[in-house]
């Protein structure tokens, strides 16, 4: 599993519950160090175990766990270049939407090595689309559960969203838009500020 | 069906297809131009106005301008605007029927810059357009730089300590000078009888300037080897400088033994090394030193005593071994 992605569940532990909080996940899962290289890969048996450990030691539920983890990835102050990347796959929330398919080859653009989850989109009209998403981790359905409720915010979008469980090797999760400009959104120049 | 000849199309349409295009007369005024390129120049009048005022041709030729149809129809284009030289374009310019130019443009490599001030969106740019994509990889490889810069210095900074750590010398595989002071505050701080030797290579600079550092290098590990097979495993071996050694011998006290062990050891490093066919001949003066000389032995004393010893070694004509003679107060009171 690559480091980036065990590096942003850190994160999301670290800053949502507090550095002793992610110190005593990190010696529950035995993962041996205190902290992932973002730039290195690790076994997936220790993203499992984090999870896991994570799940344990505040007492809520793999799924609720997995759903704040990717409203962290959008909505954090820290993960901004993040939004940024993601934000670049469409002007309006429907883009983007239709973006997802691309989004591992989006991944290895930035970085060859980089495995992100496989996303399929079915339009069903009237504003209802389904995805369907595998790879990296069980669960992880519920982190784009939560992504796309922030990624409809910042696009100013008013949508539902739902996790299907789990047909045919994929979680499915479904979208309702109930309106794509039902808010001003958050702002997205096309070219980053000068620092 | 015959193959379509020429198109005619409204300049709504060709505003779509082609963002950053631009129309010149025969004069090389502007007639013409597509909405992105209009949202980047100023907001006075720009129909009429003279290509050669706000562009600055700088290839094909930087002497011709836009309205030099000859120079530069059908080539390729780089152009900057006069009042902001950052924004560049390159293009293509066609003749167009009845007199003038179309010209296409697109962003140069400054695409970030103008994309930036000027607020461009991804509605400013054609959808065949690859601007876009471009930006969000200049944004990700930026990204994935501050993340191994990041990286980078976290490895120098585990590298520093580590080798702040370190208790051996990388070269020769033997203990380096943390490992000998370690060693040496461990034995007198338990009040432990111990023998010193201050062993320093004779020749070896010779061999350095004459052979190389390679050849140095080789001599070095071959004397470490040397050192260690004629002392014991619990002896401590140290490289504490570029040919000096120290040699510390937990519960030796006895001059004539140590003596034994320090000849011992120059005979060995008096033999021949060969490096490449070459042979490279050293030596070796040693200065000694014993814990119960002293009432209350304390490693630096000891050193300097030891190193005191060696250069009498040396002064005597080197490739021999001496001991530090204590003062006989000291040995009175030991």
């Amino acid at each position: 599993m690559h480091g980036l992605i065990n590096r942003s569940i850190q994160c999301f532990l670290r800053d949502t519950y507090g550095a002793a909080i992610w110190d005593h996940v990190a010696r529950e899962a035995r993962l041996g160090f205190d902290s992932f290289e973002p730039m290195l890969n690790y076994d997936p048996v220790l993203t499992e175990a984090v999870v896991q450990a994570a799940s344990v030691i505040l007492g809520r539920p793999r799924e609720t766990l997995l759903e704040d983890l990717g409203t962290y990835l959008v909505s954090h102050q820290n993960l901004e270049p993040l939004r940024r990347l993601l934000r670049f796959g469409g002007v309006g929330f429907v883009d983007f939407l239709h973006s997802l398919e691309d989004l591992p080859e989006r991944g290895r653009l930035a970085l060859p090595d980089l495995d992100l989850p496989n996303l399929g989109m079915t339009e069903q009209g009237d504003g209802n689309f389904v995805i369907s998403v595998s790879g990296l981790f069980p669960g992880i359905g519920h982190v784009i559960v939560g992504l796309l409720r922030a990624m409809a915010d910042d696009y100013g979008a008013l949508a539902l969203l739902d996790h299907r469980g789990q047909s045919e090797e994929a979680e499915q999760v479904a979208v309702q838009l109930l309106d794509q400009r039902f808010a001003a959104g958050r702002r997205f120049d096309l070219a980053q500020a000068a620092v | 069906m015959a193959q379509a000849e020429t198109f005619t199309f409204g300049i709504a349409a060709l505003s779509r297809l082609m963002p950053l295009f631009l129309c010149l007369d025969a004069a090389g005024r502007i007639t013409a131009l597509g909405p992105t390129l209009a949202k980047l120049l100023p907001h006075n009048t720009l129909i009429g106005q003279k290509s050669g005022d706000l562009f600055d041709l700088k290839r094909p030729s930087r002497r011709a301008d836009l309205a030099a149809i000859q120079a530069v129809a059908s080539a390729r284009l780089h152009l900057a605007f006069r009042s902001d030289p950052a924004i560049t374009f390159r293009g293509l310019a066609m003749p167009l029927q009845g007199g003038g130019l179309m010209i296409n443009l697109s962003f140069g490599i400054g695409v970030t810059e103008a994309v930036r001030r000027h607020g461009l969106t991804e509605a400013d740019f054609a959808p065949t357009d690859l601007t876009v994509e471009m930006l969000y990889l200049a944004e990700a490889k930026s990204a994935v730089v501050g993340e191994l810069r990041d990286l980078n210095l976290r490895l120098q900074g585990a590298k520093i300590a580590a080798e702040e750590q370190a208790l051996t010398d990388t070269l020769t595989g033997l203990r380096n000078r943390r490992a000998l002071d370690l060693a040496l505050g461990e034995l007198t701080r338990h009040g432990h009888t111990f023998g010193l030797m201050h062993i320093d290579l004779d020749f070896f600079k010779q061999v350095n300037d004459t052979l190389g550092h390679a050849a140095g290098d080789h001599v070095l590990r071959v004397v470490a080897r040397i050192l260690t097979a004629q002392t014991r495993s619990s002896d401590t071996v140290a490289r504490v400088g570029g040919d000096e050694f120290v040699v510390i011998l937990p519960e030796m006290s006895d001059t004539a033994r140590l003596g034994q062990v320090a000849r011992r050891i120059i005979e060995n490093l008096t033999q021949p090394i060969y490096f490449e066919g070459q042979s490279c001949r050293i030596s070796a003066s040693i200065g000694a030193t014993v814990s119960t000389f002293y009432p209350s032995p304390q490693a630096d004393r000891m050193l300097s005593d030891a190193d005191d010893a060696l250069y009498a070694s040396k002064r005597a004509g080197r490739g021999r071994a001496q001991f530090f003679t204590p003062p006989p107060d000291s040995l009175l009171s030991a």
